[in-house]
């Protein structure tokens, strides 16, 4: 029996169904896991993605011609049965699964198995093929407890607060931001976005996620509170002038990458805080598990790794050529300090 | 341990210098003193031999972690630094008490020097189940030396002298040797470090005390230019700038002592000089330079070299690379410190101590004004020298790589270049782990006939082809990983991974496309070498995105440099 899920030059593709998954070159009908720029682009037809990631769709995207399906819902299209269950990643994200003639076939997306109260948990979804992603997929990758990292970054800013120095938090303004945000203590002071990441606050706080107050940064004028803020921008703009206006300023990285310290000094980081919205190397491995697939194909991030790991744990293992990101690496490093 | 980690954490936090300075005077006003000793000892570059070979440590930490070999590798390679891929891959211990630095060193670290690997491992193993992945990162930098974390040593020496409140080059004297791997810290020596001035009992209680050395600034602006920078030619000391090893020779209390500019002690190794220095009087300090010397003029380094390399020193080895020590200044005479006078006044008593002694003084250099000066320089590598030093003449003799004292500017002379070709890299460690940093070049075998030759290799080497054996193939000389910005690294490293045809391990090859201007001080004929060349100090001074492959040049034409170079 010939694949359910196969690699196109424009992307991932089921021929049964006629359809994408996460397609890289405009299409006619492409089944969106999430958001990101990388498996979210605009110019294909038809658009498919869960109902809980409809808002930030439409605000990353525009006016697109959108179907939106709520977690576990299926639907019947030439003959395949298609269904999206969260995967834990960010707002809205979801697995696709897929079931044709008997067979179920699952994509991942990108995922997180660890608790994050700003999207749905990660569903384990049963199937014969599972197509994950990698992109932590080494086993130097292990992240702790976000009670500890939280602990770790409010002390870290209550600190900077007490010298009387502003700190900055250069992440992804969509998802890093928000899962940021749900850990902050907002007793220490205030917390200043850059505006490219309200709208997506706004996104998150319309689907009912709680997320602390939150101010601009021009509405910030009286020094001390200044002195005390804690700053969320893209990183982009911690390279710009828009960073000046909150004088000495401590700045950390938010990134799984992070975790090695010449990646975090490569970038030209003082200091980074090792947060991830996905999986690490056990979670991958016990998402992988709990999906009984005898078959996994591997599509981006460390993958002739994962590859060799799960054929040598006895699975059959491959992998997919596509053209999604590996997240942070490719991040603007600040200018690097004299030495 | 706990307080040397978060010293740890503390200076890695920060690239900005006060920061540092800061942190380090915390951990001195808190830290008990036998663990400020090892603390000042591993920070200031100090490297206890090492007690457990890196492949155990690595077999045992992929055991533990339950990784294939292969796994373990991989992390390695992504990491780039060994200590921190054990520490990442173990699972978090149970912290159990805390022991100080001291202790660790003392009562854990050196009695395993000498033991048995299954002994060594069994120990590591329990200890690193009580440590976290911090814990686990310096444990394992303590045990496999190589601990660097963006602090000088003069930034240590800073921290001391404000913690002891006393002057930072006091601090830098009296620590000359205390890295020295002979010696293990102790905390009578730290206390010997941060003592009060005592005027009454000097410095320098332990006889063989060196001076710390005065280093000069690289001098690269254009020989017009030098009256306007540095005035008249007769306010300069001028000397040639040797390619040897730095060292000062200690002569105290019926003694010698010579320690090399990485302040260890050399004494042993030679005996050539130890016996010149019995001709100079007591209390006498010289810095100068240990050459290889043959034929009254100065042997290349590859010479010297070979010396360094041997453990014993047989006769044959004596007499195939004698040494012999120049003297280029004075800093110490009749016991009282000279180095406040200025360089002039050296330089006339070091005349007239060395007179009718067996001990060679550095020739000076004379020249009428600079620009005759620069064509006397351009005979610097026929002469087997690195270029001339030029100091000032009214100057004292300063501590370190400053300019508040004293200055010596080095003039080098331009390095040999040669155009050749990338075809393998490697990722480089630390925070170029990942990014491919480091490597090598190849030139033509000949000189190719014509674009479609070389077009020919090309395509053999993409086929993954051995090359015709009487054919045109490139042949790799040499290895180089600095020179270029970060961004040119960037670039560079995109093209290696679109361009790579094979994997050796950390090791690609590449399809070759890139043509590097490298520049090297020295060349020598080399039978370890298959090209049959080995060239010194080799690195990256362009890439030369005008050159095609086929104008890079051939073995005939480094070969033509061994002919001209020294």
């Amino acid at each position: 029996m010939s694949d359910l899920v196969v690699q196109r030059p424009e992307g991932l593709y089921c021929p049964a169904g006629d359809f994408y998954i996460d397609p890289w070159r405009p299409v006619d009908r492409a089944v969106i896991t999430h958001a990101h720029a990388d498996h979210a682009r605009p110019g294909h037809g038809h658009y498919l993605a869960a109902a809980a990631g409809e808002g930030v769709l439409r605000a990353r995207l525009g006016e697109i011609r959108l179907q939106a399906l709520a977690y576990g819902e299926r639907i019947t299209h030439h003959g395949v049965t298609v269904s999206l269950h969260p995967a834990g990643h960010v707002l809205g994200s979801a697995q696709v699964r897929l079931e044709h003639e008997g067979r179920v076939w699952v994509a991942s997306g990108d995922y997180k198995v660890a608790p994050d109260r700003t999207c749905a948990p990660f569903e384990p979804v049963r199937c014969d093929v599972f197509i994950t992603e990698s992109t932590f997929g080494l086993p130097i990758y292990r992240w702790r407890p976000d009670s500890e990292l939280y602990a770790e970054i409010n002390a870290w800013w209550a600190a900077n607060a007490e010298a009387g120095r502003a700190s900055v938090i250069p992440c992804y303004s969509f998802g890093k931001a928000q899962r940021l945000l749900a850990g902050l203590d907002a007793r220490i002071g205030p917390i200043v976005v850059h505006g490219a990441v309200e709208p997506l606050n706004e996104a998150y706080r319309a689907a009912g996620v709680d997320l602390p107050a939150t101010v601009a940064a021009p509405a910030l004028s009286d020094q001390t509170a200044i002195s005390r803020c804690l700053v969320l921008c893209p990183p982009s703009a911690a390279a710009s002038p828009w960073l000046r206006r909150f004088g000495d300023s401590a700045t950390a990285f938010a990134s799984g990458w992070m975790q090695v310290r010449g990646q975090r000094r490569r970038g030209g980081w003082d200091r980074g805080f090792v947060v991830s919205d996905h999986a690490d190397w056990p979670g991958l491995h016990a998402a992988i598990d709990a999906t009984g697939a005898t078959r996994v194909i591997v599509t981006h991030g460390s993958v002739p790794v994962m590859v060799r790991t799960l054929q040598e744990r006895g699975l059959q293992a491959g992998a997919f050529q596509t053209e999604y990101g590996d997240d942070a690496l490719d991040v603007p490093a600040v200018a690097e300090p004299p030495a | 341990m706990k307080r040397f980690a978060r010293l740890f954490s503390d200076l890695d936090a920060t690239t900005a210098t006060q920061a540092k300075v800061d942190a380090l005077v915390r951990y001195f006003a808190e830290a008990p003193p036998d663990d400020a000793a090892w603390a000042v000892y591993f920070l200031a570059g100090g490297k206890p031999r090492q007690v457990v070979k890196t492949a155990v440590m690595a077999r045992e930490a992929a055991a533990a972690a339950g990784l294939a070999p292969w796994l373990f590798d991989e992390c390695y390679q992504a990491v780039g630094d060994l200590a921190e891929t054990i520490a990442l891959v173990l699972p978090d211990g149970e912290a159990q008490g805390d022991m100080g630095l001291a202790q660790w060193m003392h009562e854990r670290l050196l009695p395993l020097r000498g033991q048995d690997e299954d002994a060594v491992a069994q120990a590591l193993l329990a200890w690193w189940r009580e440590l976290d992945a911090r814990g686990r990162f310096l444990l394992i930098k303590l045990v496999g030396g190589g601990f660097r974390v963006g602090v000088s040593k003069l930034l240590v020496q800073r921290a001391l002298a404000r913690h002891a409140g006393i002057d930072a080059k006091r601090v830098a004297q009296r620590m000359m040797g205390y890295t020295d791997a002979k010696s293990a810290p102790t905390a009578e020596r730290y206390q010997a470090l941060i003592a009060p001035v005592d005027e009454a009992r000097p410095d320098g209680a332990d006889a063989g005390q060196p001076y710390p050395f005065f280093l000069a600034h690289p001098l690269d602006i254009a020989p017009e230019l030098f009256t306007a920078r540095l005035g008249p030619l007769a306010d300069w000391q001028v000397e040639w700038k040797y390619d040897g090893i730095r060292a000062q020779v200690v002569r105290r209390q019926g003694q010698c002592w010579i320690w090399s500019r990485g302040e260890e002690l050399v004494t042993d190794r030679f005996p050539e000089v130890v016996a010149l220095a019995q001709a100079l009087p007591e209390g006498t300090v010289l810095d100068g330079e240990i050459l290889a010397w043959k034929d009254d003029a100065p042997a290349p380094f590859a010479l010297l070299q070979q010396r360094i390399a041997r453990k014993t020193l047989t006769r044959k080895v004596l007499a195939d690379a004698p040494v012999t020590f120049l003297a280029y200044d004075l800093l110490e005479q009749a016991g009282a410190d000279l180095r406040s006078r200025p360089q002039g006044e050296r330089r006339e008593r070091l005349q007239a101590l060395l007179h009718g002694t067996p001990v060679p003084l550095s020739p000076l250099v004379s020249a009428d004004g600079w620009l005759d000066l620069a064509r006397v320089r351009e005979s610097s590598r026929e002469r087997g020298m690195e270029g001339l030093m030029l100091k000032r003449r009214d100057a004292a003799y300063g501590v370190g790589r400053t300019k508040a004292e004293g200055l010596w500017w080095k003039w080098k002379i331009e390095p040999m270049t040669i155009d050749c070709v990338l075809v393998y890299a490697q990722a480089g460690h630390g925070r170029r782990a990942s990014v491919y940093t480091d490597y090598t070049f190849a030139v033509w075998n000949r000189p190719p006939a014509d674009a479609a030759e070389v077009q020919a290799v090309l395509d053999a080497i993409a086929a993954r082809e051995p090359p015709a054996p009487d054919g045109l193939q490139l042949v790799a000389f040499a290895k180089a990983y600095s020179g270029l910005t970060d961004a040119e690294f960037r670039e560079v490293d995109a093209v290696i991974r679109k361009s790579t045809v094979e994997k050796f391990g950390p090791v690609r090859s590449v399809r070759p496309s890139l043509v590097f201007e490298l520049g090297f001080e020295g060349i020598q004929a080399s039978s370890r070498h298959k090209s049959g060349i080995a060239v010194r100090f080799p690195r990256m001074l362009r890439i030369r995105r005008d050159k095609p492959l086929a104008e890079a040049n051939a073995l005939a034409d480094l070969r033509a440099l061994l002919g001209g170079g020294a």
